[in-house]
């Protein structure tokens, strides 16, 4: 089939029975709630009442003064700027030496993948008994060592670092085997073919070979821990709901609290669609970088 | 490079791995040792994993007394099997039709689909509850699947591997006579099996996590999923219980982390195979 074909009734007609019940679905889950959003976000409705009046931007700009959303996005950026450099690295480190491993590969994969398939929400209780500060292990252990107890949950100074101690935990093994895939890839002859060149040592095969071969492996990798990051919400939820005093209030919770506590819905709704242009601006930059990425290669 | 330095380089990387290991299955063996322990032990005790008076009666009957233990997994069940299957039914067709049909409209509606991966739930929560609150379906299992019944990651995912799929295949059926929606579900579906299983594991992971829109939804005890059940049991729990706590988390993760250990082959290739995809 060729490009110029006219579409044959028959098969237009088939196409557009397929697709019909899903397009009705995404009119109606997807596209219509979006568009909502965006216009409650052009009023100061309330859940409950009826009245509401037109306010223009008005919402967008309160935003921007809004202390403690600008903080919900600070913070938001801190966590991310905790979690993803870690997870990733240590993904990365992780799927090097178990790549390298023969007969214990699948015993340590497994492990490490486990905190995947864990719920978050218990993961999270188990966490807050772990950080504990007078009976939690964490403590206990960095006594004998004769450092002093941590109030990891309970000091606006901690509580951003102890819950990325908790996502780090969590995203670090689903890191690892995207890299082991990305790893598998790499057709084997390129290592001897480095090492004839004079790539000695492992470390310089990897710069050579393995880090430049896993680009877009590394780039979808970082993309995805970027975003599931922007997206956290269950452990604020389970183990400090924002506090202490604001200190882990993210995007996500403050939505929450907006549109279902408060019931602010015209202020949600826009703390909503500023949240949807984070994630379209994560979006774009891993496109440009994806577009680049094929130019050197 | 000589055998000894080979060797050596290995035991050092096991040791590295084997320390890793410990520090990530760190909290599993603190959630089972504290679900063992009374209450007394929990705040008393050192690092001992092993109690020294055992409470595993008292801590799991709370865990399964205070909250519906076993509907809140039930709960889990039906709406992780729910939503898969919705996904499934109306995101093949569509897939196959993006992949393999020409008809008016088609670029129109992958760019949609495409628009569509931008938007997850907590951004239209909103006008979702409102529209459910008004039709008083709130409070119903039916309102933790619906808004998940489609998956326009779904319908990207298997139009990339429908497309892989040779359109010999699909003209010999239609010479056979088959219908298109037929060729959907009788030569799409059983080719894009690895694939459809792929997305059922990371849809269950992702669903089975879920608190966001459970926490929205839904406010009875008896239609919580396990997330929601969990923190409806840390409500009601008067003091820092956590013989009895850890003794829940036991039960709500045992499931998934079962499941995984039986098929890891299945888990990990397809929560990779989404993952890159994605």
């Amino acid at each position: 089939m060729t490009r110029t074909d006219p579409i044959s009734r028959h098969e237009n007609r088939a196409g557009l029975f397929l697709v019909f019940p899903t397009f009705t679905l995404m009119v109606l889950l997807l596209i219509l709630p979006t568009l909502a959003v965006f216009a409650l976000s052009l009023t100061d409705a309330e859940l409950g009442s009826t009245t509401f009046t037109f306010l223009g931007l008005d919402a967008y700009s309160d935003l921007l003064s809004d202390r403690n959303f600008l903080r919900a996005f600070k913070n938001t950026f801190i966590y991310v700027g905790l979690v993803s450099p870690a997870s990733v690295i240590l993904g990365l480190m992780l799927a090097l030496l178990i790549e390298a491993e023969t007969d214990a590969r699948g015993f340590f994969r497994s492990i490490y993948f486990l905190p995947v398939v864990a719920l978050v929400v218990a993961m999270a209780s188990v966490w807050q008994y772990l950080m504990h500060p007078s009976f939690g292990p964490i403590n206990l252990f960095l006594n004998i060592f004769g450092i002093t107890s941590i109030n990891w949950l309970g000091s606006s100074d901690n509580v951003l670092p102890a819950l990325a101690i908790i996502g780090i935990w969590q995203g670090i093994g689903f890191n690892m085997v995207l890299f082991l895939a990305g790893l598998t890839g790499i057709n084997r002859d390129l290592y001897a073919a480095a090492e004839m060149d004079g790539a000695k040592t492992a470390w310089s095969r990897f710069w050579v070979v393995t880090w430049p071969m896993l680009g877009p492996t590394t780039l979808f990798v970082i993309t995805i821990t970027v975003i599931n990051a922007v997206k956290v919400f269950e452990t604020v939820a389970t183990l400090t709901q924002g506090g202490p005093a604001k200190a882990s209030e993210v995007l996500l919770w403050s939505i929450y609290q907006e549109g279902f506590v408060f019931l602010h819905i015209g202020t949600a709704s826009a703390m909503a669609m500023v949240f949807i242009v984070v994630l379209l601006v994560l979006l774009l930059i891993q496109t440009r970088l994806l577009e680049k990425q094929v130019h050197y290669t | 490079m000589t055998t000894a330095s080979t060797h050596w380089m290995r035991v050092l990387r096991l040791m590295i791995l084997g320390l890793g290991a410990l520090l990530m299955l760190f909290p599993f063996f603190f959630m089972i040792s504290t679900s063992f322990k009374p209450q007394s032990e929990v705040f008393s005790a050192g690092l001992s994993l092993i109690p020294q008076q055992w409470a595993i009666i008292a801590n799991y009957s709370k865990a399964m007394t205070r909250i519906p233990m076993l509907q809140i997994l039930a709960n889990g069940l039906i709406v992780c099997a729910s939503i898969v299957f919705f996904q499934i039914l109306f995101a093949l067709p569509c897939a196959y039709a993006l992949a393999k049909l020409k008809f008016k409209g088609r670029e129109f509606l992958f760019g949609l689909v495409l628009l569509g991966l931008l938007v997850p739930i907590h951004a239209i929560s909103i006008p979702l509850y409102a529209t459910a609150r008004y039709a008083g379906i709130l409070n119903t299992l039916a309102i933790l699947v619906v808004p998940f019944t489609l998956s326009v990651f779904a319908i990207f995912l298997f139009r990339q591997f429908i497309k892989t799929i040779p359109d010999d295949l699909i003209m010999a059926a239609r010479t056979d006579g088959l219908s298109e929606f037929a060729i959907v579900w009788r030569i799409i579906l059983p080719n894009a099996w690895p694939s459809a299983s792929a997305f059922a594991i990371f849809s269950v992971v992702a669903h089975w996590n879920d608190l966001y829109w459970p926490l929205i939804s839904v406010s009875k005890m008896h239609l919580a999923t396990p997330p929601l059940g969990l923190l409806f049991f840390r409500a009601a729990e008067a003091g820092d219980d956590y013989g009895a706590l850890m003794a829940a988390t036991v039960l709500i993760t045992a499931p998934l982390v079962l499941f995984f250990l039986f098929a890891q082959k299945l888990f990990i290739e397809g929560m990779t195979m989404t993952g890159l995809k994605g």
